[in-house]
């Protein structure tokens, strides 16, 4: 079985929901990465979603472009976070890897290319912003042929009919988009949500992760009430942001930020009752 | 050109999945699948639609002014010493470029679907008073995305902008220049996509943008090609034009591709050269990728990121282009070649000093390359360049690089 399989398998058994906490890799330093990664896992994390930067990263709020903005300022291109996954596997052989970007350094990567290096790396799932089911083809073939999983984003705009088409050629798990808008923005709306996770539900039996707008402890537990996992990045960016912020901030503080308020949201998911 | 190019070609693309060959198509998030499916929807319900024809034909002819001259430069084609040099004079049109042709249509597009927002990315701030034109006469809430830089350098036209009524939105990220004022346009409309309609300037972007941009600018085209006829008893031998996006070159070479014997040239911005790295050329020096919802060439790193742009002309200072310009590219139909900042300045003067016009300063590299061109033709050829927009714009940039204070 694949690392997402197991972990989400592993999660239902217990009755418990997952945490997706998201970060730039490179952000705020390539040679803090790897070890942000085993933070956060330790921190509760079941699945790391890992942001590949882009310098015009279209789907992000203002927190997560200046996130990839650092990154790439530190140098930070796709060989290197293939790099740092290699790197993060030598000590985590369990903790799925899900990386999160744009189209264009993976097509300049060459899909296939692309695709086998993950595997080596030790990447388990692939979420293209701008490569919706009518331009996935050529790079989900690629992944399906190494046993990679291709993760497709629902949105609140999603017609239903369409929803049908995108799980059936879905796997992983489904990455429902929360709010119409771009990352970090947005009133969670709880009801929506909820309703439209069953919809989703009752048309496929992958784990469906709520993702956009959940930024703490409470948002995160309504969120788990009602979904299989919640992804939170803008806030934990946030957290680092702030804290770097203080003069002489070490780099261990700086992550700290981070992996407080992950382990506050990992406590808000684990009481909320299912 | 390639053997399999028959004129027909030109009439398949884009296809259902708004292909240009291996250019185009929709790579967008998820969120604003639904909108351009919509849209696509409305605009293939009205394409053929004689009452929103009619509409679209009157506002231009009433409103924008047109049809636009085709006026011959005798006295430059005179100085340059070669082919007869005509120039279609989009810069007559109302607001002062081509720009306007478009947002007419998609102004139409948007009052059909009942959006009471429009939204806009602008670079030389063109297409931003174009926007905030239409908006203005349809009573349309406006809201302008433009990068710091551009706001700098094109202060004339954020303040017609805001007399137009129009919020100028300042883009801070990235380079600070077009492609970010698209990027910040996108976010704004995946934000607000139930209300809002994104009038994209040029023939870039998801489709049906480059499509239907195309087809509102066509008229340029039409125009001068039955103009050429009337005129001079022929079709010119060839089409000059400044490419940013592509839309004023798309506009005019699109009614002419299947005739064969008309060469044309797209005119990229060559800013410090080609050689130094320092340019808008995508055409002449990128290479393909993906970015603003469409592939095509762009100019990027090894590792796939956008590179920064120069040019002395925003509204050329884009590191994408039109995907339909990489398609004829590709095939052969086109030759796109750069002219630099200088030689589009040394342009910019000839023009206004021996014809009394003006030209942007996008422009002005089209008016570059088509005297380099004329200088190799024999007076019995004819040219036609577009002249895409008036240069009152760029006075003040045009002022600064000549060292003179205004
Ligand atoms: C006068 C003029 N010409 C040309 C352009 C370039 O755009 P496009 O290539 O879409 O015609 C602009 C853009 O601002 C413009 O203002």
């Amino acid at each position: 079985m694949s690392r997402l399989g197991a972990v989400f398998q592993g999660l239902r058994e217990q009755n418990r929901k997952g945490v997706i906490p998201y970060v730039v890799a490179g952000d705020p330093s390539p040679d803090g990465t790897v070890s942000l990664l085993h933070q956060l896992v330790a921190a509760g994390a079941d699945v790391l979603e890992i942001g590949v930067p882009f310098s015009d990263p279209m789907s992000e709020g203002p927190i997560i472009q200046k996130g990839h903005e650092r990154a790439l300022a530190n140098g930070m291109n796709l060989s290197a976070v293939l790099e740092m996954v290699s790197v993060f596997r030598r000590d985590d052989q369990r903790t799925p890897i899900v990386m999160m970007g744009y189209a264009n350094p993976i097509e300049r990567f060459g899909y296939s290319a692309f695709a086998d290096a993950c595997a080596v790396a030790g990447v388990d799932g692939l979420i293209t912003v701008d490569l919706p089911p009518e331009e996935v083809d050529e790079i989900d073939a690629a992944l399906q042929a190494v046993g990679l999983d291709n993760i497709f984003l629902i949105s609140p705009t999603t017609p239903e009919a369409r929803i049908q088409t995108i799980v059936d050629r879905a796997r992983g798990f489904i990455y429902c988009v929360a709010v119409k808008g771009v990352t970090g923005s947005g009133q969670l709306d709880t009801d929506a949500v909820a309703a439209r996770v069953a919809t989703i539900q009752g048309m496929t039996t992958l784990p469906v992760a709520v993702g956009f707008g959940i930024k703490d402890a409470s948002s995160a537990s309504a969120v788990a009430k009602v979904a299989d996992a919640v992804v939170v990045g803008s806030a934990l960016i946030a957290e680092m942001e702030a804290m770097g912020r203080a003069e002489n901030a070490s780099e261990i503080q700086i992550h700290g930020g981070a992996v407080k308020l992950l382990q506050s949201i990992r406590s808000g998911v684990d009481s909320s009752p299912s | 050109m390639t053997s399999e190019v028959t004129p027909e070609l030109f009439s398949t693309v884009p296809d259902a999945s708004g292909r240009f060959g291996r250019f185009g198509g929709k790579f967008v998030a998820e969120t604003l699948m639904s909108a351009l499916a919509d849209l696509e929807q409305l605009y293939a319900d009205l394409k053929d639609d004689k009452a929103f024809q009619s509409e679209f034909d009157l506002d231009l002819a009433h409103y924008v002014g047109r049809p636009s001259p085709l006026y011959e430069a005798a006295r430059l084609s005179d100085h340059i010493g070669g082919a007869r040099i005509f120039l279609k004079r989009e810069d007559l049109n109302h607001t002062g470029a081509h720009k306007v042709n478009n947002t007419i249509g998609q102004a139409l597009l948007a009052k059909h679907m009942g959006k009471k927002r429009v939204i806009a990315e602008t670079g030389a701030g063109q297409h931003g008073v174009a926007s905030a034109t239409v908006a203005a006469r349809l009573g349309l809430e406006c809201h302008v995305f433009m990068g710091e830089e551009d706001i700098r350098r094109q202060a004339l036209n954020v303040y017609r902008m805001k007399l137009l009524g129009a919020h100028v939105v300042s883009v801070t990220s990235g380079s600070r220049t077009l492609k970010d004022a698209m990027n910040e346009a996108m976010r704004d409309w995946v934000t607000h996509i139930d209300d809002t309609f994104y009038i994209i300037g040029t023939v870039a972007g998801p489709h049906p943008y480059p499509m239907l941009v195309r087809d509102f600018q066509s008229v340029i085209g039409r125009e001068a090609r039955a103009q050429s006829l009337a005129q001079t008893g022929k079709l010119p031998d060839a089409l000059v034009a400044c490419v940013g996006g592509g839309s004023n070159a798309i506009g005019l070479f699109h009614p002419f591709l299947q005739d064969a014997d008309v060469a044309m040239y797209g005119v990229e911005a060559g800013g410090k050269g080609l050689e130094t790295g320092e340019h808008a050329a995508p055409l002449s020096a990128g290479t393909p990728g993906v970015l603003h919802g469409n592939r095509t060439y762009l100019m990027q790193d090894e590792h796939g990121q956008i590179l920064d742009t120069h040019s002395v002309s925003a509204g050329l200072d884009y590191p994408g282009v039109g995907p339909e310009h990489s398609w004829l590219k590709d095939i052969g139909r086109v030759q796109y070649v750069a002219a630099n900042d200088d030689e589009a300045l040394a342009a910019f003067h000839r023009l206004t000093r021996i014809e009394g016009i003006m030209p942007a300063l996008e422009t002005a590299h089209a008016m570059a390359h088509a005297e380099k061109l004329a200088a190799t033709m024999s007076p019995d050829q004819q040219i036609v360049v577009n002249l895409s927009g008036r240069g009152d714009k760029d006075i003040l940039t045009v002022a600064a690089l000549d060292g003179i204070e205004v």
